[in-house]
């Protein structure tokens, strides 16, 4: 039980890392960037050839993973949204499938569609035992990482000028060009803070289930947006919360019914709360301008 | 400055471009016949013919969806795969009661596939077409998803009682000796009574362009135009929103679901895995590449997109690569605000059409 | 100009104001009293009460952002009220959406043009026409009789109503490619096609010219007339609110300042003062 339990907070952690990216982008560029659960497929690749075959050391794997991560988020903006800006999002939803299976597809025949063996690389601190329990030094640092991303996130966006110009962007696009803020650096950054935040998402997933393919991210991609959803869209609690719930119900589905119907269970539980409660647990009720 | 409108030959137009519908069709079904007649159809291709006409209908079906209502499914294949195990359980029970011939169990199978289908298409509809855009798009994936699971888990069998059914394994589905299982969990159906041909296969794309296009040009038709172009504009004018788009949906839903009968119907095995979200995507690239909302475009594309990877083997590696920039490109030449104005200004030297409307 | 409308008489009707004497006897068209709207504890209107006779022409006016696109909101249901009620045509609308408030007759055009971009200017029509067509979907897919005749039934009331402005020759453009002019127009087409009891016009005279102005003047007069119903109009163009509407709601945040004739209204202290010490140019709510 308690075991579900933890393994269900780590896996949530890192859906909650994947949520913050797809919330940060949908609540200032108001779209589904479908794409963002390959970035982390990315990420983990660009991780393992670091350390396997390059030899580098984990600290710099991950920063390497990281930095091709922002580049890549940055690219997939200015290449394939950035001129849909004022399109309809069904137009911008096609483009960003599109995105999502490029990435798939060229990934695939890069790396081929051999599961390759991810080195673990968040396992540098002691496992805790817990009476029977034992919480993996990987569980350990995942928690803690999407703790101190989601603070650091909250402060980021409360008090920096940038976060500033980040929600002013959100909450209304032109008043915010007129108030002088540049509204294609501010999505920019946006991409780039969310691909970054992939790319640790991707090692800490990768590290915890060590099969990487070309394939690896889109199912978490999928239902980390589901977290973000559940949790409220373009909230950060919201995401963490919905992270870490989905994560829990994911694993106990697993544990308790079935390990083939825990998908089908975690995608209900996302039709049933947009049905109960179409804002999420923590969102804003948004009402159409006419 | 302008003419005066006619209505007969208002609607003459408008039947005709329906015709050309038809047409396309049926001189597709003559050059295979003449085709296979002198020999010049590979194995490979005759193979490939009643999966075409089921993918035709697919995307005939996608496009009402997303040309016609504007909304993004995601999860076609879902029901797709609906109306193939029904289709399957249907055909397979009917031979196990004596019936052989091929045209009666297609029918039936195809008939009932489309009603599960449709049925399903209700079940989904209520909770997502309350939602918008990027949200409904998400929800039928995960639906899309959910079926795949559940099928990866149901078993289904005959005997002379009847159907059983079972979610957990073919022991628990309690048959009579003799009995024959049809459904066989991940593995799918097994042994499946082959009904589809290519005939019924463009039959079947007929009647649903006839549907289709009858629905489109009717009040229904213009209404979930409307609701596409404009909602609040819709609901102003009296239009119920939540009716309409959910016609357009079950709608959709059925017809894929009589594709997936036709489909599974011409394997001897097919499992659930066949209709996933890859699926879905390949039925959305053959209506972003025919075109939103254009039913001619849909057909052709789903014709030579299912066509051309058959003749191009050695490229299977970049099929899925080739589609995936197919999607991009297409998208921003389509919506690009710049692109679009040159588009504009290109049609305009073109064609004299619309410049009397200046006042 | 016949047909002054300064020279309107009133009458009290009980509850929230007066309505033209020619109406006396019949029940106001369209009621509204104590509305009110918040919107996350912001109040965008408060105490707005309307009453409308029916074959009334009234106007709505105030500074931008004065919240009248949001009154059209509530009358429609686009918004659902804070407080107060709304009586159309003697039915209480609490409960309706934007659907069942058209339905049971009250229909609109919208400040930002909403046209159904890619159909033609007719199949917008018929969209107005929608609830008067005669058939259901077996109908249409099976193209039974009833369809041909119901479709040639709405064909040519389409044409009919596009008549009023001149506009039967464009039936078969796409409405996207209409001039702007033409665009504002198709909307009062579509809405009347609705067969509405009173029509709401948010700012029908934005971007028009002086003659285009008197033009639309004349036709707003002129739908009154044959189709006997009321117009309640948003609009920034004095001339045209003084020389068409008979009664006139002056509104300033959210709140109604003055009420009266055109006359009554110009003279008034309290919107002479809304209007000068407020002249910004932002846009409407």
């Amino acid at each position: 039980m308690l075991n579900y339990l933890i393994s269900g907070i780590s896996l949530g952690s890192v859906y909650a890392i994947i949520a913050l990216g797809y919330t940060m982008v949908y609540g200032i560029a108001k779209m589904l960037n479908f794409a963002h659960g390959d970035v982390i497929m990315v990420g983990g690749y660009a991780a393992f050839c670091a350390s396997t075959y390059l030899g580098w050391p984990i600290p710099l794997c991950i920063l390497f993973s990281m930095m091709i991560c922002t580049i890549l988020g940055i690219v997939i903006e200015k290449l394939a949204y950035k001129p849909l800006r004022n399109a309809t999002s069904l137009a911008v939803l096609i483009t960003a499938i599109g995105v999502s299976y490029f990435l798939q597809n060229i990934a695939l025949l890069i790396w081929t569609s051999n599961p390759k063996a991810f080195p673990n690389m968040a396992n540098f601190i002691p496992a805790i035992s817990l009476g029977d329990t034992t919480i993996s030094s990987t569980t350990i640092i995942t928690i803690i990482a999407s703790v101190i991303i989601m603070i650091g996130l909250t402060l980021f966006t409360g008090k920096t000028k940038m976060g500033k110009a980040m929600r002013a962007v959100s909450e209304d696009k032109g008043a915010a060009q007129l108030m002088g803020i540049n509204v294609n650096a501010t999505i920019s950054i946006t991409f780039a803070i969310g691909s970054g935040l992939a790319a640790i998402a991707g090692v800490l997933l990768c590290s915890a289930y060590p099969t990487l393919m070309p394939t690896t991210g889109s199912m978490p991609g999928i239902k980390a947006f589901t977290a973000a959803v559940l949790g409220g869209i373009g909230s950060i609690p919201g995401a963490m919360l919905g992270g870490i719930l989905l994560g829990i119900l994911e694993k106990f589905a697993q544990a308790y019914i079935s390990t083939q119907l825990s998908d089908a269970i975690v995608f209900a539980a996302l039709i049933v709360v947009l049905l109960v409660k179409p804002t999420g647990l923590l969102g804003k009720k948004i009402t159409e301008k006419v | 400055m302008g003419k005066k409108v006619n209505f007969l030959g208002k609607t003459n137009k408008n039947s005709l471009k329906g015709l050309i519908n038809f047409g396309i069709i049926i001189v597709f079904y003559a050059f295979i016949t003449i085709l296979k007649g002198a020999g010049g159809l590979t194995n490979a291709l005759e193979g490939q013919l009643i999966p075409i006409c089921a993918y035709i209908i697919m995307a005939l079906s996608l496009n009402l969806v997303v040309g016609i209502s504007g909304e993004l499914s995601l999860g076609h294949a879902g029901f797709m795969s609906v109306g193939a195990f029904t289709g399957v359980i249907v055909a397979g029970a009917m031979k196990y009661n004596g019936v052989n011939a091929n045209a009666p169990r297609l029918i039936v199978a195809i008939v009932v596939g489309a009603i599960l289908a449709a049925i399903a298409g209700i079940l989904i509809g209520i909770p997502v077409l309350r939602l918008r855009g990027d949200y409904l798009a998400i929800v039928t994936l995960a639906f899309g998803e959910i079926i795949k699971n559940v099928l990866n888990c149901l078993y289904v069998g005959i005997d002379n009682a009847g159907l059983h059914f079972s979610v957990t394994d073919e022991a628990h589905m309690d048959m009579a000796a003799g009995g024959t299982t049809l459904v066989r969990g991940p593995m799918g159906a097994v042994g499946v009574a082959k009904a589809s041909s290519f005939i019924a296969g463009i039959i079947l794309i007929l009647i649903v362009l006839f549907v289709i296009q009858n629905l489109v040009n009717s009040r229904t038709g213009r209404a979930i135009m409307a609701i596409r172009d404009n909602r609040i504009a819709a609901e102003a004018s009296g239009i119920n929103v939540t009716k309409y788009k959910m016609i357009a949906f079950v709608t959709s839903a059925g017809i894929a679901g009589a594709a997936g009968a036709l489909y599974a119907l011409n394997y001897s095995t097919i499992v659930p895995k066949k209709f996933d979200f890859n699926t879905s995507i390949l039925v959305l690239v053959f209506v972003v590449l025919g075109g939103i909302g254009n039913m001619t475009g849909s057909i052709i594309a789903a014709a030579v997109l299912t066509v051309l990877p058959e003749l191009f083997r050695q490229f299977q590696d970049y099929r899925m690569l080739v589609y995936a920039i197919v999607l991009i490109l297409v998208m921003i030449a389509t919506n690009n605000e710049k692109i679009k104005a040159l588009w504009k200004r290109f049609s305009a030297i073109f064609s004299k059409k619309g410049g009397n409307v200046n006042e | 100009m016949s047909n002054n409308p300064n020279e309107t008489k009133y009458v009290e009707v009980p509850g929230p104001g007066k309505i033209p004497e020619r109406d006396k006897g019949k029940r106001p068209v369209l009621e509204a009293s104590h509305l009110g709207i918040d919107f996350g504890g912001l109040t965008a209107v408060d105490e707005f009460n309307i009453a409308i006779g029916a074959t009334e022409i009234g106007g709505l006016i105030g500074p931008n952002g004065a919240g009248k696109t949001t009154v059209f909101n509530l009358l429609t249901k686009v918004y659902q009220p804070t407080r107060g009620v709304i009586m159309l045509d003697g039915k209480d609308t609490h409960g309706m959406n934007t659907t069942q408030a058209n339905q049971a007759g009250i229909a609109r055009t919208f400040q930002n043009i909403r046209l159904f971009d890619k159909l033609t200017v007719e199949e917008n029509v018929k969209i107005g026409l929608h609830n008067s067509i005669g058939y259901h979907l077996p109908s249409a897919v099976l193209r039974l009789p009833r369809y041909w005749k119901e479709e040639k039934k709405a064909h040519e009331r389409a044409l009919e109503l596009l008549d009023i402005f001149d506009m039967a020759d464009l039936a078969d453009v796409r409405s996207a490619s209409l001039p702007y002019g033409a665009q504002r127009r198709l909307e009062i087409v579509r809405a009347l096609a609705t067969n509405p009891k009173i029509l709401l016009l948010d700012e029908p005279a934005a971007g028009m010219n002086p003659s285009e102005t008197e033009e639309l003047m004349n036709n707003i007069r002129k739908i009154r007339d044959t189709f006997n119903i009321a117009v309640l109009l948003i609009e920034h163009d004095m001339n045209l609110v003084m020389g068409i509407c008979e009664n006139i709601i002056v509104l300033n945040f959210g709140k109604i300042i003055a009420k009266g004739t055109p006359i009554e209204i110009q003279n008034n202290p309290k919107v002479i003062e809304a209007y000068l010490g407020n002249s910004g140019e932002e846009g409407e709510e």
